[in-house]
């Protein structure tokens, strides 16, 4: 993998509106056949980097490459070669399903037999050729991120851009989509994805940095970001409010780390049962208990100060 | 280059074609009802006074006006709220701008389906005229091209326009203080001789003087060596200023 020459390639990438910097320096590399995530608060800059990579957003400084490509100079070849899923939904609701997928096609210059083809064949990858001619306008949320997904396959795009593929929908929705998500990965297709779910991040991606205020803080497999930035294990702890303010130093020393969240306090530690005890012998009123394994949650945590659905 | 902004006017021509009976009324029973209350109504009356329109009949002076300013009015209609559309609300252009497509592309695309619309507006209108029997000339045909040219010019205006706007107050401002005013003092209705001087002069800056001008000298086959030149010339510098204008705006709008 490391052999290869990287699909996107990042040095000092910045993105200033006027004076504000949304996106500071970043350095990454995106390997062939990988899924890369970025995860990150509202506002750490996302976006931002996102609509660079899509070379629709001129870069401000610094240095990108796109499938070999300068986005500067030869953005409409490397566009030819991207599926993008925006943020927001940007259908066009004054045609039809299949007309979305059709019509998209030709912008792309895919003659109109193969269009046709393959829109039936993503329509029915993503689950809505029952669907095909009616207005996109009344679909359910999942249903037009759906049918955003498969407008971003209609090139066979070598490198799908999705940002918050999932956000808003209900959990049966979100888990159709990473599945097609995962079949596309399967297929060796490229993939950036931004989310604001630890779980999603997880199961979809090999390696993922995480933004901070326009900076990468971390980056690494979710599997090392827990290992380097989380202990084993997490004791949480629910607190009644009384209790919670007559805490002062009671809970030093039984942790590596203690944070303290608004709903709820996390004791991270390699032992949870053992602190669990400790705790205990420490007569200290807890409401309810729960020991886990650290998650990328808590690397998320841990390297913004904020956590992740707000 | 075209074969992709072909591809913005077929986006367009396949939304059209299933709502196009919606816009009936602006584009071809308005500027009628108008022709017939006025031209004929008012006409009739107008009639006692042969020389007040320079030895034409009231509906010779009034239809091909009124060919001119239904022209700058659909093409300003379809540049405000529609582009303000495809820009914001309804996000059309990110999304053709995630293929291929750039911000020219779009532009020429959406002259290209403008200047279609005016052509088929122009047409019936001008067939209309002939039936009533204005069209004085065969030189009338060339009041099309006309009209659509001076429709791409404002078409072209109200784009750049929009691609300022963060919503949609403003639209309401320039069609109350710079399309009413120009439908009424242009000449379509009247002839500017009625005006003080000081309006006169006003006129002759103004886009819809010179399209009315013009596309009434076509028509009737009265036109002015000396004026209308200068009306060709104003006109071709007004729609590529707009086009000029609407690229650069669409560009700085879209890729930020
Ligand atoms: N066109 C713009 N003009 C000015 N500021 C902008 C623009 N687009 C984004 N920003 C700012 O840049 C910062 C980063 O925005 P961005 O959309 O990249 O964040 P994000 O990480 O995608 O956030 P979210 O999780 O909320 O989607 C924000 O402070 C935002 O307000
Ligand atoms: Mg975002």
């Amino acid at each position: 993998m490391s052999t290869a020459a990287p699909l996107v390639h990042a040095r000092n990438l910045t993105k200033r509106f006027d004076a504000f910097t949304a996106v500071d320096a970043i350095d990454f590399d995106v390997q062939p056949a990988e899924s890369f995530g970025f995860l990150g608060p509202n506002g750490a800059g996302k976006t931002s980097t996102m609509r660079m990579i899509a070379c629709s957003s001129p870069l401000s400084d610094g240095e990108l490459r796109v499938i070999g490509m300068d986005p500067r100079t030869e953005a409409r070849q490397i566009k030819a070669r991207l599926g993008v899923v925006p943020q927001i939904d940007n259908l066009d609701t004054e045609l039809t399903v299949r007309e979305n997928l059709e019509m998209y096609a030709r912008y792309f210059d895919i003659p109109s037999d193969v269009a046709r083809t393959r829109a039936d064949e993503l329509l029915e990858f993503v689950q809505l050729d029952e669907r095909a001619t009616d207005k996109v306008e009344p679909l359910s949320g999942g249903m037009k991120r759906r049918l955003t997904i498969a407008r971003a396959l209609i090139n066979e795009p070598d490198l799908v851009i999705l940002d918050e593929p999932t956000t808003g929908l209900d959990p049966q929705a979100r888990h159709l989509l990473w599945d097609r998500l995962y079949r596309l990965k399967q297929r060796g297709a490229t993939l950036i994805i931004t989310t604001h779910y630890m779980d999603e991040a997880e199961q979809l991606c090999d390696r993922l940095v995480v933004m901070d205020k326009a900076h990468i803080v971390a980056e690494g497999s979710p599997r090392e970001l827990i290992d380097r930035y989380s202990t084993r294990e997490v004791l949480e702890l629910r607190l009644a409010d009384g209790v919670r303010a007559a805490l002062n130093g009671k809970l030093d020393g039984l942790a590596d780390r203690v944070e303290d969240l608004p709903d709820r306090v996390l004791l991270y530690t390699d032992d949870g049962e053992r602190t669990l005890d400790e705790l205990n012998r420490r007569a200290i009123p807890v409401e309810g208990t729960l020991v886990r394994r650290s998650s990328l949650e808590d690397v998320f945590l841990h390297l913004t100060g904020r956590s992740l659905v707000d | 280059m075209l074969a992709s902004a072909a591809q913005v006017f077929i986006r367009n021509w396949l939304v059209y074609k299933r709502i196009w009976h919606r816009s009936i009324f602006f584009g071809f029973l308005q500027p009628f009802m108008f022709l017939s209350a006025m031209g004929i109504g008012m006409g009739t009356l107008l009639a006692r006074n042969p020389n007040a329109f320079g030895g034409m009949s009231y509906l010779e002076f009034l239809g091909p006006g009124l060919l001119a300013a239904s022209a700058m009015q659909v093409a300003t209609f379809e540049s405000t709220y529609p582009i303000m559309n495809k820009i914001m609300w309804g996000r059309n252009y990110e999304a053709m701008l995630s293929t291929p497509l750039g911000t020219r592309h779009i532009l020429i695309g959406e002259m290209g389906w403008i200047s279609f619309r005016l052509a088929t507006i122009a047409t019936v209108f001008m067939v209309v005229l002939w039936f009533m029997g204005v069209t004085a000339s065969p030189l009338a045909v060339l009041a099309i091209p006309v009209a659509v040219l001076s429709g791409v010019g404002f078409s072209a205006g109200l784009f750049a326009f929009t691609t300022t706007q963060e919503n949609d107050l403003g639209f309401s401002w320039i069609f109350r203080f710079v399309i009413n005013p120009l439908f009424l003092f242009s000449g379509t209705f009247f002839p500017l001789s009625q005006l003080p001087s000081a309006l006169v002069a006003l006129a002759w800056l103004t886009p819809l003087f010179h399209a009315v001008e013009l596309i009434r000298g076509l028509t009737l086959g009265r036109l002015d060596p000396v004026a209308a030149p200068i009306h060709l010339a104003y006109l071709l510098v007004f729609a590529a200023a707009g086009i000029w204008l609407a690229d650069r705006g669409l560009k700085r709008r879209m890729e930020k």
